[in-house]
This record gives structure tokens, C-alpha cells and sequence, in this order.
């Protein structure tokens, strides 16, 4: 991966020239399908661009100027992390990555929950605070399941990089492993049952309560590309995609992902949200069971080379 | 900025805001009345959601603020803070009889209203309580003076 191709991923395909527009229509399909569900028109589709255009154009509140390095630092950190493990994603590049990129991959999807815990608090307001300490529980428990099934899948490939992950995972491992990615997707976006961080009957609008202006629109922007993330995750699992011309590659990867709004906003709007104990004791349970069937038909296959 | 660049992008900005008004609802000593009204804003039979129209939790997140009840006076210092969290540019709708003219309880003692006395309105919604129609015509008006408003354009 030399140092063109990997500004390439990171500003085109997958990354940024791709990922904004998809991200916006994922959240505008999302907003508009939940609309649907319950007998209203909703809006239009382009409406997270709207919305991320009029924060642009606010003028903040002003600040001390130590509120104000944090609480633009942790927004953008989060939107270049999740622009990284886009451009990570192996998708219709025949040898992109290199050895070991799921670890940098997890590494900064994470980062992304992790800027909101800090930015929860670093915003010194209460409801931030009990937001963050939610968001904080929350992915402890949804991570579990997500990372052991992405390590059972990764051994059963033999291999740490992604783009062999999704070529040479045996689907014995690969059905389990994305049931308990599935599960968890709803917890890493935030979406119902699992809304307990951005609760906004109880907590107003959690971790991101005190951002304003064009620091909240940077936060939207990074919620619209963990959309893209974790959803191409789930499609290049889905559908490995090995060899295609980029013709067909970037059609085929954005159908599939975009495939995935309406069963996750199908959930959504079907179920209520849980509390905090509830959704930790679901995910211990039956989306550990996923990763834990994963991991047992890993160590069943591991003589076993397709 | 160059002035080539500036006028489409004055478009694309006052575009934006036409479609995209966040609200924020403040209970300054209301009755529920209004309030439950303009929740049914938002319901399937309204669907305010059309216009780009979101009710949000928190002040700094908002485009208009939306005013129920007289202002009593435990209610008023956090409405003037309320308000001042808003950023610009900020439009406030008084929903009701009672932020326009305190209704049954001008004269007590314990009322600091009307609305226009504490912070600037721009545009009142009448109706005891208001009705979701006139709500939303209220708010449609908001939308036309916060586009128009000169705060944050490029």
C-alpha cells in the first residue's frame, strides 16, 4: 500500500469524496424508513445535509478558550478516526491493506465512542456526564461480542488483515461471526433498544448536550461515517469482495450497505429502548452466544483450509 | 470570501435553514395545554418532521425557541439563560395566550409575563390552548425570519 493509494482510500473511495454522501443518505434513509413505519411522511432524504449545513452557518456561543481546544479537538479526532477505518476497509482493491490492519481498523473504530465518553465530560454538563457514563457501560458490553467475534474469524482466516478476513473465512465461522456483529451494530449507532446514551427524553442529547454549532455539525458528520464503517464492515463480511474492477466494486459495496438501513431502522422503530441493565444483560447473553458459537466453530475448522 | 463564491453559498445556507429548524420547548409556568399540542406537532397526524422540524433536548442544539405558559417567576431566570445558550441566529415563537398576554393570570403576583417583556419575540401563535395548525403555520413562519436573519451567513 504505497503512500498514493492510501491518500486515494482515504479522501475517495472509500473515504471522505465517498463516505459524506453515503453517510447522509444512510441517516436520511434511516430517518425517512422510520417515518414510514410509523404512518408519517418524514423528510426528505437529504436532510442530514441540510442539517449539517445550518450548524455550519451558526454562530457559537462563546467559550473559554480551554472549553473550546477540547470540545474541537474530540469531534474532529472522531470524524479522522473513522475516515482511517473507512480507508482500511478492503474493498474492490485487489491487495489493499497490509498485515495486521484489523488491529489499527478496531483500533479507530473505537476511538470514536472513546472521544464521546471524553467529550461527555469534557463538557461539564450533567446530563453529558450521565451520558457518557451510559455510552462508557454500553460499549464495554457491546464490544465484547463484537471484538471476540472479529478475533474468531480473523483465526479461523489466519490471518490479521481484513481483506483476508473477508476473502477466506469459512462460512461456518462467517454466519455466527455476523450475528454477533449484527447484534452489536445497533449499540455502536446509537440506535434503538440500545439509544441509552443519547436517551432524549431522559438525558437531552447525552454525551453531545453542550456542543454547538459547527462543533455539533462535526459530530453528525463522524456519526454519518460510523454508519458507513460499520456497515461496510458487515457488507465486504456479507459479500467478500475479491478481484472486482472498481466499476462494479463501488456499486455493489454502497448497495450492500445501504442494504442494511432498513433492518437496522426496522428494529429501531419496532422496539422501545432498554435500560442500562437490560441491554447489558441481552448483550452478555445472546450476542456473546453468537461470538461464542464463532469461536467453537473456529476451533472446530482449524485443520480445515478451503 | 470572493463574491463568486459567496452567492451560492448563500443559497445552499438559507436552503439548509428552510429545511432544517430544530426546536427547543420552553415550559415557562404553562399549563400542558399548549404543551401536549405542539408534541402533536410532531405525531403521525401533523408530521412537522416534513418540514425538517426536530424537537431537541437541549438549547445549544436549537433554531427557535418555543415559549408555553405566562412567565412565572421561578421560570424566568431560566429562560434568560435558556435563551442566551441559544446560538445565533435564534428565533422565538410564543405558543398560546398566555406568553402573548399572561390570559387568566395577569395581575398575580407571582407572574413576570408577557414574553415580550423578557426576551424578543418574533412571532405568537394564538389560542388557548393553540392549536397544532397554528402551531405549525408559527413555526413556518419562524423558519422565513431565521432564514432572512443575517447572523452566522458566510
Amino acid at each position: 500500500m504505497n503512500l498514493f493509494r492510501a491518500l486515494l482510500s482515504l479522501l475517495v473511495f472509500p473515504g471522505l469524496l465517498f463516505a459524506v454522501p453515503m453517510g447522509w443518505l444512510m441517516l436520511g434513509t434511516e430517518r425517512k424508513l422510520t417515518a414510514r413505519l410509523q404512518g408519517r411522511i418524514g423528510p426528505p432524504l437529504s436532510q442530514a445535509f441540510y442539517d449539517f449545513v445550518k450548524l455550519l452557518a451558526k454562530a457559537p456561543v462563546p467559550r473559554p478558550a480551554s472549553d473550546r481546544l477540547l470540545l474541537t479537538v474530540l469531534p474532529l479526532l472522531s470524524v479522522g478516526a473513522m475516515l482511517g477505518a473507512l480507508a482500511l476497509l478492503p474493498v474492490a482493491s485487489p491487495a489493499g491493506g497490509f498485515a495486521g490492519d484489523l488491529i489499527l481498523f478496531v483500533g479507530l473504530l473505537e476511538l470514536a465512542p472513546l472521544c464521546s465518553v471524553l467529550a461527555g465530560f469534557a463538557s461539564r454538563s450533567i446530563y453529558g456526564e450521565v451520558g457518557a457514563t451510559r455510552e462508557a457501560i454500553l460499549s464495554i458490553s457491546g464490544n465484547v461480542p463484537f471484538l471476540v467475534a472479529l478475533l474468531a474469524m480473523a483465526a479461523s482466516a489466519g490471518s490479521f488483515q481484513l481483506a483476508q478476513i473477508a476473502a477466506g473465512t469459512p462460512w461456518a465461522v462467517r454466519i455466527p461471526g455476523l450475528l454477533a456483529v449484527l447484534l452489536c451494530l445497533p449499540v455502536k449507532l446509537r440506535l434503538n433498544p440500545f439509544s441509552i446514551a443519547n436517551a432524549e427524553q431522559e438525558v437531552l442529547a447525552g454525551p453531545l448536550t453542550e456542543y454547538d454549532g459547527a462543533r455539533l455539525a462535526l459530530w453528525e458528520l463522524a456519526h454519518a461515517l460510523e454508519w458507513v464503517v460499520l456497515a461496510g464492515l458487515a457488507a465486504i463480511l456479507v459479500l467478500p469482495f475479491r478481484n472486482l474492477p472498481l466499476a462494479a466494486g463501488v456499486p455493489l459495496f454502497a448497495a450492500a450497505s445501504w442494504a442494511l438501513v432498513p433492518l437496522l431502522a426496522t428494529v429501531a422503530s419496532a422496539t422501545a429502548r432498554l435500560k442500562l441493565p437490560q441491554a447489558s444483560r441481552f448483550l452478555w447473553r445472546w450476542a456473546l452466544l453468537a461470538s461464542a458459537v464463532t469461536l467453537c466453530s473456529t476451533f472446530f475448522l482449524r485443520d480445515w483450509r478451503p | 470570501m470572493s463574491p463568486v463564491l459567496q452567492k451560492p453559498l448563500l443559497r445552499i445556507v438559507d436552503r439548509a435553514r428552510r429545511k432544517s429548524a430544530w426546536l427547543f420547548h420552553f415550559n415557562a409556568g404553562s399549563c400542558n395545554g399548549c404543551d401536549i399540542e405542539l408534541v402533536a406537532c410532531l405525531s403521525p397526524r401533523y408530521d412537522a418532521e416534513q418540514l425538517g422540524i426536530r424537537l431537541e433536548g437541549s438549547p445549544r442544539h436549537a433554531d427557535i425557541l418555543c415559549v408555553t405558559g405566562p412567565v412565572t417567576r421561578s421560570t424566568r431566570q431560566a429562560l434568560e439563560t435558556v435563551y442566551a445558550q441559544i446560538p445565533d441566529p435564534k428565533v422565538v415563537v410564543a405558543i398560546g395566550s398566555c406568553p402573548a398576554s399572561n390570559n387568566v393570570f395577569d395581575g398575580s403576583p407571582v407572574v413576570d409575563g408577557p414574553l415580550g417583556r423578557i426576551i424578543p419575540v418574533d412571532v405568537y401563535v394564538p389560542g388557548c390552548a393553540a392549536r397544532p395548525h397554528a402551531i405549525i403555520r408559527g413555526i413556518a413562519e419562524a423558519i422565513e425570519i431565521l432564514a432572512a436573519r443575517k447572523e452566522g451567513r458566510p
